[in-house]
């Protein structure tokens, strides 16, 4: 569960990183859009925001309509919500890592005891 | 069990994210279990991730490369230069995924009082930009007009949604 949400979060990032897209998804904040709706704004092409529109769909941003002829584009905020309580999340990764690191720290430092007690039983 | 399970995350400028961690045992030990492979591949990796492979020349110009498996067999590559190193007290390397764009600098320092230790990492990000992308607080923070006309949906769209 928890890598599906990293995962998705990876690719949340990867998203969001563009600025192009980021803008897409400012015009979605104000209301769905078709493709063209999009382009127009932007210098470019409808093939090159429909690429965009992909990476945002693939990262659960934004939902397209799949019956009406012209798919709007909509926001999913809760995709966005995730995202911004990263920090959260970035916590929680690592405080699982560091208590990975812990337990290990414990084994090291049992094995220094012993080698010490070691020494201690030769050198008497 | 121990008292140490605490870990500070803030932001303390525009390109950073820092992590504060208190490990209870000696420096010379925290800083090996961040330098060596075969103690990194031990406890570094989010869950269900684990460190495949470790390359690592620790000295200043040396390099590092790690891989990271998934339980779903999908792998992420990370790379980096040593830029400084001074056992056991800090280490500065240069930070960037395979996957994904720009290199991060991360600085971290091993300070140890009564025997135990205080690790404090900071990651520097090459722009603002990017670290708001990796940790999204451009949502948080909405200073672009662009954000706020977001935050603003948002808002109005989780209320609509309240109980769904």
């Amino acid at each position: 569960m928890h890598t599906v949400v990293s995962s998705r979060l990876d690719a949340t990032f990867a998203a969001l990183a563009d600025p192009t897209r980021r803008a897409i998804l400012a015009r979605l904040a104000t209301g769905e859009a078709s493709v063209s709706e999009l382009a127009k704004p932007f210098a470019m092409s409808q093939p090159a925001i429909s690429k965009h529109l992909k990476v945002l769909e693939y990262a659960g941003l934004i939902s397209r309509s799949r019956d009406a002829q012209r798919r709007p584009c909509r926001l999913e905020p809760q995709t966005l919500a995730d995202a911004s309580g990263w920090l959260d999340h970035y916590r929680e990764v690592w405080e699982q890592n560091f208590a990975r690191l812990d337990a290990l720290l414990d084994e090291m430092k049992a094995q220094e005891r012993k080698k010490r007690a070691r020494k201690k039983a030769r050198a008497k | 069990m121990l008292n140490t399970g605490t870990l500070k995350v803030t932001t303390p400028s525009d390109r950073e994210v820092m992590m504060v961690r208190e490990f209870d045992a000696p420096r010379t030990m925290v800083f090996d279990a961040f330098t060596k492979c075969e103690l990194l591949k031990r406890w570094f990796g989010p869950r269900g991730w684990s460190l495949v492979e470790c390359e690592s020349d620790f000295r200043v110009g040396g390099s590092w490369r790690f891989m990271l498996q998934g339980p779903d067999g999908a792998r992420m590559g990370m790379r980096g230069a040593i830029r400084e190193i001074a056992r056991p007290a800090r280490i500065v390397h240069a930070e960037t995924f395979d996957d994904y764009p720009g290199e991060s600098v991360v600085t971290t320092d091993f300070i140890e009082s009564r025997g135990k230790t205080t690790v404090t990492i900071v990651v520097c990000y090459e722009s603002k930009e990017i670290r708001d992308a990796v940790i999204g607080s451009g949502m948080e923070h909405g200073a672009a007009e662009t954000y706020d006309r977001l935050a603003e949906y948002l808002e109005s769209a989780s209320q609509s949604t309240t109980g769904a």
